[in-house]
């Protein structure tokens, strides 16, 4: 992650590279983002003593159009690739996936990444970086960052993190308009999966020590928890954000939080995941939100409709 | 899930936070007002000092206008000034040359007719454009009421 805007201090020492060039030494801004892509892939099998021959598949995406960062970044790690978009979701979707793939018997080993990169997501959503205008105050910050995890069917040694079970999102369509107020647009995306959760295992908001959404915001995390206690769920304990967590608000101008494929990549790897080892988290419901639009559905007119993918994560105990 | 639109819709915008119309605009009026003032010290210095006509001074001013606009734009300060100033920032010249400008810089890496060329005027072009097509009904109304 470059350091234009940093991560909160207490969390960054398990980031595990932070890269204070956002061009990452390539040509351009969309490159940059494929670099970090490969950097971060590299790290995760490194970390995990893994040869990237022995991984089956890699389900990887981004927020570029016809996924250029991913389908860039990944070529020379010569893995079989699913490239995946479901916007800001995307790693609520890899890891839905590749814990199905393995589930099921298809791979034993797959890798789930996801990343963001601020200066190509505002070129392709919003302005060139240099123009001069002014952000809503409900807009929110695309996170420069990318997140790789490493699946395996196998237990490793010591204290570990299991899938346990995945709720895969609905398009969910509120009307919402306003390209800077995706909080809004993604909260009732965020509720409809978080009932199914609970419906589905038959559990309430007591069998998660967090539930953690992708990039909703302030504004959104407020909906959210309206939603939730109309229905007569208590979720502001619990509940974190990862948009909220990654920057801190009081001293880095980010408006309504972080967004994008890295915000909740990079907190699941360097938050979410190393308070679950620690001992802290037993189990966490982890699900990125996806707004889904593009520029020209914006243009068109149309409105924002929401996913959200969650994975049960729970810790495992030797 | 069910979800009536016009009524998320009013519950979101009470949600949202505004900006402060009243501070924001004050802003706009200093920024705006300074640059506007430059401009008019300059062509002033320049009339006075150097004995310009009007209407040359005035042009050379848009000129160094313009010009400071893209420096400050190409050195990346541009964008502060708009974030402060708001509108003070955006409707002088110097607004209109950084929504030139700054395509120009993004759209580089895709070479220089299909990303300079093609691209250079994304944000400025309906301002040409609509500008333009302005002009000419103002001018066909002028001539017709001199008809009359």
């Amino acid at each position: 992650m470059p350091d234009r805007k940093k991560a909160k201090d207490r969390w960054r020492p398990e980031i595990d590279q932070i890269e204070k060039d956002p061009m990452f030494g390539a040509e351009n801004w969309e490159e940059a983002e494929s670099a970090m892509q490969k950097r971060t892939a590299d790290l995760a099998l490194e970390k995990g003593q893994i040869h990237r021959r022995d991984v089956r598949y890699l389900f990887a995406g981004d927020l570029l159009g016809q996924l250029i960062a991913t389908s860039f970044g990944t070529v020379d790690l010569e893995i079989p690739l699913f490239g995946l978009y479901g916007a800001c979701s995307t790693m609520g979707e890899a890891l839905s996936l590749g814990a199905m793939c393995i589930d099921a018997g298809h791979a034993d080993r797959v890798l789930a990444m996801a990343s963001s990169h601020y200066a190509t997501a505002e070129k392709q959503f919003r302005f060139p970086l240099s123009y001069g205008n002014q952000r809503a105050p409900s807009a929110a910050w695309t996170v420069t960052g990318c997140g790789a995890v490493a699946l395996s069917s196998r237990r490793p040694a010591g204290t570990c993190v299991q899938i346990v079970g995945v709720t895969t999102g609905r398009m969910i369509d509120p009307g919402v308009k306003d390209s800077m107020n995706m909080g809004a647009a993604m909260a009732p995306a965020a509720w409809d999966t978080i009932q199914q959760n609970f419906l589905d295992l038959g559990v309430d908001e007591s069998n998660y020590d967090r539930i953690v959404t992708g990039d909703l915001g302030e504004i959104g995390r407020k909906i959210l928890l309206d939603f939730a206690k109309e229905k007569g769920h208590d979720l502001s304990g619990r509940h974190l954000d990862c948009g909220l967590e990654i920057y801190d608000r009081q001293k880095q101008d980010v408006h309504n939080g972080g967004s994008g494929c890295g915000c909740s990549a990079v907190t699941l790897c360097a938050m979410i995941l190393p308070r679950m080892r620690d001992g802290g988290w037993k189990r966490v419901l982890f699900l990125p939100t996806g707004a889904l639009l593009s520029g020209m559905s914006y243009n068109e007119g149309r409105s924002i409709p929401g996913i959200a993918h969650a994975v049960v994560l729970e810790r495992c105990d030797e | 899930m069910e979800i009536n639109k016009k009524a998320y819709g009013e519950y979101v915008k009470k949600l949202t936070p505004k900006n402060p119309l009243g501070k924001d605009m004050l802003k706009a009026f200093l920024v705006g007002g300074v640059i506007c003032a430059l401009g008019q010290m300059s062509t002033m210095w320049m009339m006075n000092r150097w004995g310009m006509e009007k209407e040359t001074a005035q042009t050379w001013t848009q000129l160094e206008l313009i010009l400071a606009s893209v420096l400050l734009t190409g050195w990346n300060l541009y964008p502060g000034l708009v974030k402060w100033g708001g509108a003070g920032a955006l409707v002088p010249i110097t607004g209109f040359a950084n929504s030139v400008v700054s395509p120009a810089i993004e759209y580089r890496t895709e070479g220089h007719v299909f990303g300079i060329g093609v691209k250079i005027f994304t944000i400025a072009g309906p301002v040409i454009l609509f500008g333009v097509f302005a002009s000419w009904i103002l001018g066909i109304l002028y001539w017709a009421v001199q008809m009359l």
